[in-house]
């Protein structure tokens, strides 16, 4: 099984901190992956926005390129290039719209194209929760967690085949094999506000309010994400949601990739954690000394 | 002057079908249980509801849906699809709306469209883009109608904030300029706005 990587241009740039932790997890678990060579952006929201034979050639090229790595599976940590490549896979079943997409392109594409999954469907298919469980080395013991998908990884169904479109479950098996308690999170496929975050910030900002607050409602250590855009949202921009919501949050933002690789034993910095503007120390103390917080009311108070 | 009267003059029956056709729904089956509108994120900044968009394409009010800011507020999240009893994409619907009046001009909300442009330009350009540097153009290009400065001493203190997207290697970005240059001549020969 040969993995093609498809990156996605936030890994280059706003989610740095993602792209190393999930480097760093899938090197610790031994899963190779070959970035395909001069990937391009898939497109995103604006260009299906705008016209979807556009949004279909720039996510395809990126396709044809793995196709011609040889690639059997392209992976991708980003829910929103994700919906793109498999979007684009499943119309490209019309002869009409990939003849319009050929149109666009410097040459056609080939005959079979590799599917695309993300990459958590990709470890989750690797490795079952014991083998998870087995590369542990500081169990997420005592953490309660909140895993919150956003709108795009699970829907349309048809297309993402991400299991319950609106109650995925595989962050929480993942993380459970981590030793973390998963919270029952009801708004985890509600969408955030996207992109919208530039344009219509007030829209943003009541959408991600609703999320912080729950979570916050819940008594949870952090909610956990899978999707660059979402992080961004809850985290850069928690304060606008606090000033909107007109109460005060301070609730990490991790992507799932930290946790496991915080499970996993590996340094903070390989991890990206302190690109985090809410910051995850209180709950990487509460790891190191579990025994303070189970007991000792008296203890230190930090 | 009833409003009924009215009504039938502002149909438009090819409108009708041209959504179903571009859609590939039927959206005659759409039976107004308004489960769309419920479960719709974006609602409340809607000016026509997600059920009334898709009752007035039944109607064939061409004018008033593709004039309205919903269509450009909608937030592609395929909520009202997932829960439509009678699988009609909803979420397709209203981006072939979009597509529709976009193509003929009609930009209701432009600030969003300017949004989607800019971040286009960039990858245009360069095959990528870093979200946050598309965000600083655009900011920079409407500084009028929004302003996120406040964000901007965390963003970069996080690292958050790059001004130069990285241009693809391999020729990828002169590959994907090309894919932008045979669109817009598509769209110029077909007499569309690209
Ligand atoms: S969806 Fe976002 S992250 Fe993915 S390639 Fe496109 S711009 Fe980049
Ligand atoms: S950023 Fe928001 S819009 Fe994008 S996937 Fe996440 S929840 Fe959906
Ligand atoms: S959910 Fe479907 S049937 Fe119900 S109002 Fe919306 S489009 Fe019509
Ligand atoms: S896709 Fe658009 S219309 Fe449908 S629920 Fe989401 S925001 Fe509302």
């Amino acid at each position: 099984m040969k993995i093609a990587y498809y990156p996605g241009c936030s890994a280059t740039g706003s989610s740095a901190d993602y792209e190393k932790s999930t480097q760093a997890v899938c090197a610790a678990l031994g899963m190779q992956m070959e970035e395909i060579r001069g990937w391009s952006c898939c497109g995103s929201t604006p260009a299906h926005a705008v016209d979807t034979q556009l949004s279909g050639a720039l996510s395809a090229r990126n396709l044809d390129l793995a196709a011609r790595q040889k690639a059997d599976m392209v992976l991708t940590p980003c829910p929103s290039c994700l919906s793109n490549l498999r979007h684009a896979a499943k119309r490209l079943e019309n002869p009409e719209f990939r003849a319009g997409v050929n149109e666009l392109l410097d040459e056609p594409l080939s005959e079979n194209l590799p599917e695309t999954l993300s990459v958590m469907q990709g470890i989750a298919r690797a490795y079952d929760t014991d083998a998870i469980a087995a590369r542990v080395r500081k169990p997420l013991a005592g953490l309660k967690l909140a895993a919150y998908y956003g709108c795009l990884m699970s829907r349309p169904h048809e297309v993402m085949e991400f299991g319950d479109p609106e109650n995925p479950t595989l962050m929480e098996s993942l993380l459970t094999a981590c030793g973390a308690e998963m919270v029952d999170f009801p708004l985890k496929t509600e969408c955030c506000g996207a992109s919208y975050g530039i344009p219509e910030r007030a829209m943003t900002a009541r959408l991600t309010g609703r999320i912080l607050n729950l979570a916050t409602m819940l008594g949870v250590d952090a909610v956990v994400v899978a999707c660059p855009l979402c992080q961004m949202n809850l985290d850069l921009r928690q304060q606008q949601a606090a000033k909107e919501a007109g109460v005060a949050f301070s609730m990490p933002v991790l992507y799932y990739t930290q946790l496991m690789g915080i499970a996993f034993g590996l340094a903070p910095s390989a991890l990206g954690l302190d690109k985090l503007c809410v910051s995850a120390d209180n709950l990487l103390r509460k790891l190191d000394q579990p025994a303070a917080y189970s007991k000792a009311p008296e203890g230190d108070k930090a | 002057m009833n409003d009924a009267i009215e009504l039938s003059r502002m149909r438009d029956t090819d409108f009708t079908a041209a959504v179903d056709a571009q859609s590939g729904q039927r959206i005659s089956t759409c039976y107004q249980c308004g489960n769309c509108t419920a479960g719709c994120p974006a609602g409340f900044v809607y000016d026509l509801q997600v059920n009334q968009v898709m009752r007035g394409v039944q109607l064939g009010l061409k004018n008033k849906v593709l004039n309205s800011r919903s269509i450009w507020m909608c937030l592609s999240c395929s909520t009202c699809s997932q829960r439509c009893p009678n699988n009609i994409d909803v979420a397709g619907v209203m981006e072939t709306l979009r597509h529709m009046a976009r193509k003929e001009g009609i930009v209701t909300v432009p600030k969003v469209d300017k949004f989607w442009t800019s971040f286009l330009a960039t990858v245009r350009k360069y095959g990528r883009t870093y979200e946050i540097g598309t965000m600083v153009l655009y900011m920079l290009r409407s500084m009028r109608v929004f302003t996120d400065v406040d964000l901007a001493p965390a963003a970069l203190a996080k690292g958050k904030l790059g001004f130069k997207p990285h241009k693809t290697p391999e020729e990828g970005a002169e590959a994907v300029g090309r894919i932008f240059k045979r669109y817009q001549e598509r769209a110029n020969r077909q007499g569309v706005r690209a």
